[in-house]
């Protein structure tokens, strides 16, 4: 081959991949917003709710909004939880962030630092907007990126036939009963006093099984927001679960059980007690309609006598920096925001609404649901990992580190200064 | 006219000339394109974020040389990934062999009739049917503190308390392991059964005629025969196994206490839970390096078979 030919050919290569290039990048930053010619404006919503909600009630909520905004419409961009989280994410550096876009607190810390989320903050300011009707908002560096919409909390289950044939009348209040009714239960009966899911794959019993215990004492992981795990309450919460394990009062495997995991062998009798989402009370009845079981608040630190926090996951809202309509977004998100849409869809949702002044709507649901509305009023919604650097990873690090000291490998004190050292990398 | 047709025919014989080189081009043209678009420029992408800081997380990823691969190639949590990959994939390919050896002979033998023995080969290719996430599953519900395997060992007085299997550190890896080998020999016990019943009998006759046992003929006649096979299927099980990530993240999530961290789960966990996809793309490239060594002794083999 002559060297013009081959340099035809380099060229002809070179404007192949430059033109699969220009076409790859041009479809990944294609974007639904748009404004048409009678200045009607068109917003992308991207979450993963729709999928979660009863088929067409999330689509019946954006239609009421935009009957009353007839100049916006907003389109719904439905994806399953799990594969959303890495679409945002990469969405977020490439600047194709959908206009309104539902977050887990987890996330949002990266999507920050990446520069892709507004600050609802200067929104609040400018559209005067009450933000004091908020339950929480997740901030970074004292400025408002994400909203919760509606929270799913997580209070203690306990199966009441297995709890009465353990001679225990009522759900344990304090840490000293939870382990006497724990350790009552494996005695007495075929099953575990508790189930602790400590797998790595998906670390959230770090968030909801060990952590709770610290929440519902008043404890706190973080000083300053940065990590703080070497004090006396996250200690003593520590502490407290690891006796439990030594009192073998834990269902088996703990090392690499997963949520589904703790709702399943609840269901089936296997445990006594579990600390899990009232989100999973429908999943339950269904699976098993003759359980009797009841919800109370997770017992505290003996005498405490402060509010308890109570876990919780929730469905958050943002806006999109690179939005060319931040108005009509913030604008939808206020509409998600309001006392009755909001009570609405935490009632579709059963969860509970995150504008302090909604009250859901418990008219033919479950009875626990306003049960546990109580105990959520009584107390407060506690997550101190909304909203940190790479939360999961924290989860992952603390997990593996309790996994040693439960195996043995080093006391709680060492793990906690051991984990301390990680987390302190990330922020 | 000479003139004319001189100076016509040489063009319509070069143009038909040049339709007829160009044709192939042609016809490879939209899968080349497809690879270049799904493959080589993913490819050079990664190898792109694996010498920078930053990488996806920030809009400015600045250039970091071989930090990524020193930091990698500098953590103890890294190498014990490595081992435990090399163990994993080592068993794994080794029992693979033996085992689809072992099925393949049973069922290539004529001391089984017909019937039985396509109902083994039913029972035996089984594993192979199933995806990832209903082998998880299965042994899962099967190594379960209080699942059949714990039953079964209790029964017969081999253990006095229920083992959790997949949450034990001290079995955890051997767990996984024998997840793996159930899953993956149907492979190595088609391919080796499709390679004994190409095997010339004559080979077996000539054999017996020179007096060799059983054993002889199968040291002598059928493992020279089948070397080809093996040798091709082991090496392309070591990529698969070293690469294998769905059956432990849906087990064991690397856990418990990393004993059953692989290369795969590794930078998974860098990539998505991390967000630090600059090491995470090291750490692919790295693997992408071994499996290419691989795949040039697989291509060799290949060669030299043909």
């Amino acid at each position: 081959m002559s060297n013009v030919a081959r340099g035809r050919r380099v060229k002809l290569a070179g404007l192949a991949l430059a033109t699969t290039a220009v076409l790859l990048t041009a479809g990944c930053s294609s974007s639904g917003s748009s404004t048409s010619a009678d200045g009607k404006v068109t917003i992308e919503f991207s979450q993963w709710w729709g999928s979660e909600l009863p088929d067409g009630d999330l689509q019946k909520i954006v239609d009421d909004f935009q009957t009353a905004n007839p100049n916006i419409t907003v389109k719904l961009l439905t994806q399953p939880y799990s594969s959303l989280q890495d679409q945002t994410t990469t969405a977020g550096v490439s600047g194709t962030l959908s206009d309104v876009v539902g977050l887990d607190g987890a996330w949002v810390n990266n999507l920050v630092k990446q520069g892709a989320l507004d600050n609802l903050s200067d929104e609040m300011k400018s559209s005067n907007y009450d933000a004091s009707q908020l339950s929480s908002q997740v901030q970074i560096d004292g400025s408002t990126y994400a909203i919760p919409v509606v929270n799913f909390v997580y209070p203690l289950f306990t199966n009441d036939t297995l709890l009465a044939q353990a001679g225990v009348t009522t759900p344990p209040a304090t840490r000293s009963e939870f382990l006497t009714d724990a350790e009552a239960v494996t005695a007495k009966t075929s099953a575990k006093g508790w189930i602790l899911p400590l797998g790595t794959t998906n670390p959230n019993g770090v968030q909801n099984d060990v952590m709770s215990w610290l929440w519902a004492s008043g404890g706190s992981m973080l000083k300053d927001g940065k990590p703080d795990l070497t004090n006396d309450g996250v200690k003593s919460a520590v502490d407290y679960v690891k006796s439990l394990y030594d009192a073998k009062v834990v269902a088996d495997g703990t090392f690499t059980l997963q949520e589904p995991d703790k709702v399943t062998q609840f269901t089936n009798g296997q445990v006594g007690m579990m600390v899990d989402s009232l989100a999973h009370i429908t999943t339950i009845r269904k699976a098993n309609p003759d359980l009797k079981f009841s919800i109370s608040a997770i017992p505290a630190e003996d005498g405490y006598t402060g509010k308890r926090g109570i876990p919780f996951a929730s469905w958050g809202i943002g806006v999109s920096n690179n939005s060319a309509h931040k108005a009509e977004a913030w604008k939808f998100v206020q509409y998600m925001m309001s006392k009755d849409v909001n009570a609405n869809i935490s009632s579709l949702a059963h969860g509970f609404p995150a504008n302090s002044t909604a009250t859901p709507d418990f008219t033919g649901s479950d009875p626990l649901y306003e049960e546990a509305f109580k105990i959520y009023q009584a107390g407060y919604p506690a997550n101190e990992f909304v909203g940190l650097p790479t939360s999961d990873q924290l989860m992952r690090d603390f997990d593996t580190e309790f996994q040693k000291t439960l195996n043995g490998d080093g006391s709680v004190s060492d793990m906690l200064s051991t984990t301390q050292a990680s987390w302190s990398k990330a922020f | 006219m000479t003139a004319l047709r001189t100076g016509r025919t040489p063009s319509r014989f070069g143009s038909a000339r040049l339709a007829a080189k160009s044709a192939p081009y042609g016809f490879v043209a939209p899968t080349a394109i497809l690879l270049i678009a799904l493959m080589v420029v993913p490819i050079i992408l990664v190898i792109g974020y694996s010498v920078s800081d930053g990488a996806i997380t920030t809009k400015n990823a600045s250039f970091a040389g071989l930090t990524n691969y020193i930091t990698l190639l500098t953590d103890p949590e890294f190498w014990n990934a490595a081992l435990n990959t090399l163990v994993f994939t080592v068993s794994s390919v080794v029992a693979h062999l033996l085992i689809g050896l072992g099925f393949s002979l049973m069922l290539n033998s004529k001391l089984i009739g017909a019937v039985p023995r396509a109902v083994f080969r039913v029972i035996y290719i089984l594993p192979w049917l199933f995806t990832a996430a209903i082998i998880a599953v299965l042994w899962r519900l099967l190594l379960d503190p209080q699942g059949v395997i714990n039953y079964l060992l209790q029964s017969v007085h081999l253990t006095g308390s229920p083992i959790a299997w997949f949450g034990d550190p001290s079995s955890a890896l051997l767990a996984v392991t024998v997840m793996n080998i159930w899953a993956g020999y149907p492979f190595f016990m088609i391919s080796l059964l499709a390679g004994l019943q190409g095997v010339p009998a004559d080979l077996y006759e000539a054999a017996r005629v020179d007096g060799a046992s059983g054993f002889q003929q199968f040291l002598n006649v059928t493992l020279p025969q089948l070397r080809p096979i093996i040798i091709s299927m082991a090496m392309l099980d070591v990529l698969w196994t070293t690469q294998q990530f769905a059956l432990i993240w849906l087990t064991t999530g690397g856990g418990p206490i990393s004993v059953t961290e692989m290369l795969s789960t590794v930078t998974y966990k860098l990539a998505f839970t991390g967000f630090d996809f600059s090491a995470a793309s090291a750490s692919a490239v790295i693997v992408l390096v071994f499996s290419l060594i691989v795949a040039v002794f697989y291509v060799r083999s290949q060669r030299s078979e043909s």
